[in-house]
């Protein structure tokens, strides 16, 4: 029998990849400026993966060669109580070099102007940092301010009060010259200098300020400097035994190193998974237009299977042009991804303790790459598989039938590989299997809501079809629905990126909102704490003789939970179930005492007692979240260790407190007739008309009891539209990226459309339209889309806020819809805009001339 | 000679809403290697589904297909395209080549296929056979009817097919035209020995073949010999 006789081997047929791959290169060869228009989708959201990852490598890199700068020592020691006399022989004996530092909060006062602030003051002693330095101007203050009574007064402190070097500073009782503008203090950030700004003074002094024995909480920081040859990490080892007895805690700059890490993973994870959801977008961006392509070249894979190119074949050649086409799109994001790398340290600077070199990470380009390209085959497979399904037969007579997710299990198969991959990438950045899923469901989620909202206009647009419109409008109206439709794409993309702006801004609304509602109408909005006992009253006096009501008095005492159910700290230290009570021996209560509930709390186990009787236990009440971490009922013992003093409780009630309050809350609440004895501070709480009354009753307070830190909720809510404004920033800067990718998806799909309408348009000029009436239709059919995806992502957002608010807010959700409304109309514009734009190709030019050169 | 295309009662039938469709019902016949025949009938007859068939580009129904003693209706879709690639050459009224391969690369297509090098000149003979030595590096766009099919017929003819199939060759081409193209597709046809199977309407260029086949309604009605045919027959009974 001759051999072709025999019948055929599909391995005979061998793949021939040199001719596929050319066959691939000749096919694109008419189509190269569409493919890169695919391409354009992925580009910015590579671009944010790449900058985000360059620019936390050059940080992970930065944070490493200046760690020793940002500690400002070798070894750090810290408490925040008073330290043990048996430790300080220990503390004394280490290092070469020492220095001590007391920082609390307090405020401080400028004579020339009665200016008055709460700050950080940090009292020095010693030639700390040893690496690194206080930046001041003039630059030699930073050492020199610890020779006499001077200060160093952060710059923004300096600037908002008016205040020159040379000027004094009243800290507690004591004027300090101002020697200084300190500009950075080691390892600060501008951002937290704006939260909490810092004054610097010498530690001799700070006894005469009468600040040291005040009521609040003052953290003791011990700086060493240890020769070169000293592994200082090993001698932190050894000391953590007798530390932790003497209840302080060792910094070493490679621990020091680790943390700061840690703290900026956490917002590299989120700005990297912004970036992520604007590379989701464009691979949708692609898909969809890889499905129109594809459709489009039926025919020509058709006449390949006539001449004997395998189902395979034919797959490989168009996966092939999707790989080169990945690949383009991810070098381009990856070159535009370290260009936009330069900029991130000006966008992330405030956040930031060191300075930021900018330096093209192979690393990260490298895994720009390869996740550009998995990606973008990943979905370019969904519409790509199809090709495995075209007969030859279309040669004859087109019969092209698109398979049906269920007749097609590779196709289910894809879209696990999509799921997998999405999850698997998310939990690569969070390392969480619970937020990994969170993420994934939450994509997933919005994408399915935005889909069956486009799936919903679009059937109830069919189902409403308005025919009493004019022709031009039903025609318009109508596209949205008719086959080729772009309205399930555009939905999507243009969609999400509009949700994600609407969400930010509704989220900042919510926030600055419940603090300006709490600072409105009988709500307190000025807090004053470490009042002593002995003031107490002349406080009292002060503010009710400048007509201040007294809102809220707390006697606030300070102590330590000692044993939970028996059990102390060391039976707790192995048990790995017992996370929430060994944190809870760990730390210092604020607790209150009193013989009433306040309107802001609800008990719902237990009974409340508010009086201590004479032989019976003490019956304590615990809030309710608390009670559930440290895993104690009604009934078992807690006990205290009330500033030397042991003290055992019973849990007695379990209350519900609504934090959101503006007045004090606590954890735990004490009857009244237990700790009236105890060393104790007051709180008060007052409401204040206006600036100028807040700025004198503060003025009065801190010029009669220096000790007294004072909350102004005015100043809070500044701070908190500054912090919020920063982050904005940031977050805007990053969903631009997927707006932007959602204008290319944009601009992508109307120029596919525009192959799909095209011969449509000519028709209707054939048939005697004018141009007007086409660029009527064609705007008309864009206003829809563009209304229709702005609109599906305002709906998103206001779900999203809503859930937001109550759930974890837990307050009324009233959007502020203005804005909004210019946003849905900007959006709507310029889905028109560039509707038109692009299709001006077929308005401007002889019906004859477009049908020859573009179909 | 041996036969190289067997069909045994070949049917082929749709489902179309709940009933069933029957294009083509029960048809044999047999074709001899190097023989040319015609498919004659009205539209809608079926006679391009017997071609699709014949060709292995569909799946009958029922019945038997047997090209160059392989059975096709026992192959997987990617082994007859194998087949194809390696015994049959196509011929389609609309032309059908690759738009965005040149001329000469639509014609080296078949070739690269099998994994042959150094076809080049292979398919500038053939193109220059049909007269279009000149216009090999146009793009079919760039190409008017009569040349896009001649130079689809230099493609058909560049894999030396054993047996060829041409849908109504001439259908999209003018009557001047059309004779140059059947002139040419008879002569190659001769000169290279192929068998061919030739769907039309053109009763005239039918009866150059030896033999037609007419179908009606999807069945077979006649078989006969043209007198090109009988000629044939009589000189082969003669020689």
């Amino acid at each position: 029998m001759p051999e072709d006789n025999i019948v055929p081997s599909v391995a005979k047929n061998s793949l021939n990849f040199r001719w596929l791959i050319l066959m691939a290169w000749r096919d694109s060869r008419r189509n190269r400026s569409r493919l890169f228009l695919f391409v354009s989708s992925i580009i910015l959201g590579i671009a944010a993966i790449v900058a985000i990852y360059s620019f936390e490598y050059n940080l992970r890199q930065d944070i490493d060669s200046q760690a020793k700068s940002l500690l400002g020592a070798d070894l750090v020691i810290e408490t925040n109580k008073a330290v043990k006399e048996d430790i300080r022989p220990v503390l004394m004996a280490l290092g070469d070099e020492r220095s001590e530092e007391r920082t609390f909060a307090s405020m401080i006062y400028f004579p020339k102007n009665q200016g008055t602030r709460l700050v950080n003051v940090r009292a020095l002693q010693g030639a700390y940092p040893y690496y690194g330095s206080i930046e001041t101007s003039p630059a030699g203050a930073g050492t020199s301010f610890r020779a006499s009574r001077s200060a160093l007064v952060d710059k923004t402190l300096m600037l908002q009060f008016d205040a020159k070097v040379g000027d004094s500073v009243k800290v507690g009782e004591l004027s300090f010259r101002i020697a200084g503008v300190l500009n950075k203090a080691p390892g600060q950030t501008g951002f937290s200098a704006s939260v909490a700004p810092v004054v610097y003074i010498p530690l001799r002094y700070l006894e005469q300020t009468g600040l040291s024995q005040k009521g609040s909480r003052i953290n003791y920081n011990f700086y060493f400097k240890f020769a070169e040859n000293v592994n200082v990490d090993l001698l932190a080892d050894k000391l953590e035994p007798r530390l932790e007895k003497a209840e302080m805690d060792a910094e070493t700059v490679e621990s020091h190193k680790e943390d700061t890490g840690r703290s900026f993973e956490d917002m590299t994870e989120f700005l990297a998974l912004v970036g992520f959801v604007a590379l989701l977008l464009g691979c949708i961006g692609v898909a969809s237009a890889i499905h129109i392509y594809i459709r489009e070249k039926i025919n020509t894979i058709a006449i390949l299977r006539c001449l004997g190119v395998s189902s395979k074949q034919a797959f490989i050649i168009y996966l092939i042009q999707i790989i080169g086409i990945g690949l383009i799109g991810s070098v381009i994001g990856a070159i535009v991804g370290t260009l936009i790398q330069q900029f991130l340290p000006l966008v992330l600077a405030d956040f930031l303790p060191v300075e930021i070199t900018v330096a093209i990470s192979w690393a990260a380009i490298t895994q720009g790459l390869l996740l550009g390209l998995v990606i973008s085959i990943l979905f370019a497979l969904l519409p790509l598989v199809s090709v495995r399904n075209i007969s030859p037969l279309n040669t004859l007579r087109i019969s092209f039938q698109e398979t049906s997710l269920f007749k097609d299990p590779v196709k289910w198969l894809v879209y696990l590989l999509i799921v997998s991959f999405v999850f698997a990438f998310t939990y690569f950045q969070m390392d969480s299997f619970r937020k990994t899923i969170y993420f994934t469901g939450g994509v997933l989620l919005a994408f399915l809501i935005l889909s069956a909202l486009a799936y919903l206009m679009m059937w109830l647009a069919r189902k409403f079809f308005p025919s009493s419109w004019s022709y031009l409008w039903r025609q318009g109206f109508a596209n949205l629905f008719r086959p080729n439709n772009q309205t399930l794409i555009l939905v999507v993309s243009i969609g999400l990126g509009t949700a994600f702006i609407c969400t930010l801004f509704f989220v900042q609304g919510i926030l600055i909102n419940r603090v300006t509602m709490s600072s409105s109408q009988n709500q307190p909005n000025m807090v004053l704490f470490d009042i002593q006992g002995e003031q107490r009253q002349a406080v009292r006096q002060l503010t009710q003789s400048m007509s201040l009501p007294v809102i809220q008095e707390v006697p606030i005492v300070n102590m330590r939970m000692t044993e939970i159910k028996g059990r102390n700290a060391a039976s707790f230290k192995n048990d790995s179930t017992a996370r929430g009570a060994r944190r809870a021996l760990d730390r210092e209560y604020r607790v209150t005492y009193r013989d009433s509930l306040s309107d802001s709390e609800k008990i719902t186990e237990g009974k409340w007692t508010g009086r201590a009787g004479q032989g019976q236990p003490v019956y304590v009440s615990l809030e309710d979240g608390f009670a559930r971490r440290i895993d104690v009922k009604i009934g078992d013992k807690l006990t205290f260790n009330v500033q030397g003093t042991p003290m055992e409780t019973v849990v007695g009630s379990i209350r519900k407190v609504d934090w959101n309050r503006i007045q004090t809350n606590f954890l735990l609440i004490f009857p009244a007739g237990v700790l009236e004895d105890a060393p104790q501070f007051h709180v008060l709480l007052t409401k204040v008309p206006s600036n100028e009354v807040s700025a004198k009753y503060q003025r009065a307070v801190v010029k009669t009891f220096p000790n007294i830190s004072m909350i102004d909720l005015g100043l809070v809510l500044s701070v908190l539209d500054e912090i919020l404004t920063k982050m904005g920033f940031v977050i805007r800067f990053m969903a631009a990226f997927s707006i932007i990718t959602g204008l290319i998806v944009l601009i992508a799909s109307v120029l596919i459309s525009k192959y799909q309408r095209i011969k449509e348009s000519v028709l209707l000029r054939t048939l005697g339209a004018s141009r007007k009436q086409i660029l009527i239709i064609t705007a008309l059919e864009y206003f829809f889309l563009g209304a229709l995806a702005a609109g599906a992502g305002i709906v998103l957002a206001l779900l999203a806020s809503w859930g937001l608010a109550k759930f974890s807010f837990e307050t009324t959700f009233a959007p502020e819809m203005l804005p909004v409304l210019v946003l849905f109309v900007l959006i709507s514009s310029l889905t028109v805009l560039i509707g038109l734009f692009n299709s001006r190709g077929v308005l401007n030019k002889p019906p004859l001339e477009v049908l020859r050169s573009e179909v | 000679m041996g036969t190289i295309l067997n069909i045994q009662n070949l049917t082929k039938t749709y489902q179309s809403g709940g009933s069933t469709l029957t294009v083509l019902d029960n048809i044999s016949f047999a074709l001899e290697a190097g023989s040319t025949m015609s498919i004659v009938g009205p539209s809608g007859s079926g006679k391009t589904t017997l071609l699709g068939l014949c060709a292995g580009l569909d799946r009958s129904s029922s019945g038997m297909v047997e090209l160059n003693n392989i059975r096709l209706d026992n192959l997987t879709e990617d082994q007859r395209a194998q087949v194809r690639n390696e015994h049959v050459g196509f011929i389609f009224q609309n032309f059908q080549l690759l738009p965005t391969l040149t001329a000469i690369e639509n014609v080296m297509v078949p070739l690269e296929l099998r994994g042959e090098r150094n076809i080049r000149s292979h398919a500038a003979d053939l193109l220059d056979k049909v007269g279009l030595a000149d216009r090999a590096h146009h793009y079919p766009s760039q190409l008017s009817g009569g040349e896009q099919q001649r130079v689809s017929l230099a493609r058909a003819f560049s894999n030396s097919p054993k047996i060829l199939f041409a849908d109504e060759p001439t259908g999209n081409l003018d009557a001047e035209t059309s004779e140059k193209v059947v002139k040419l597709i008879f002569d190659l046809n001769k000169e290279a020995g192929t068998t061919l199977v030739l769907v039309t309407h053109d009763l005239e260029m039918a009866s150059k073949t030896q033999r037609i086949i007419r179908i009606k309604g999807g069945a077979l009605i006649s078989d006969e010999l043209t007198s090109s045919g009988m000629l044939d027959k009589k000189n082969y009974a003669g020689g």
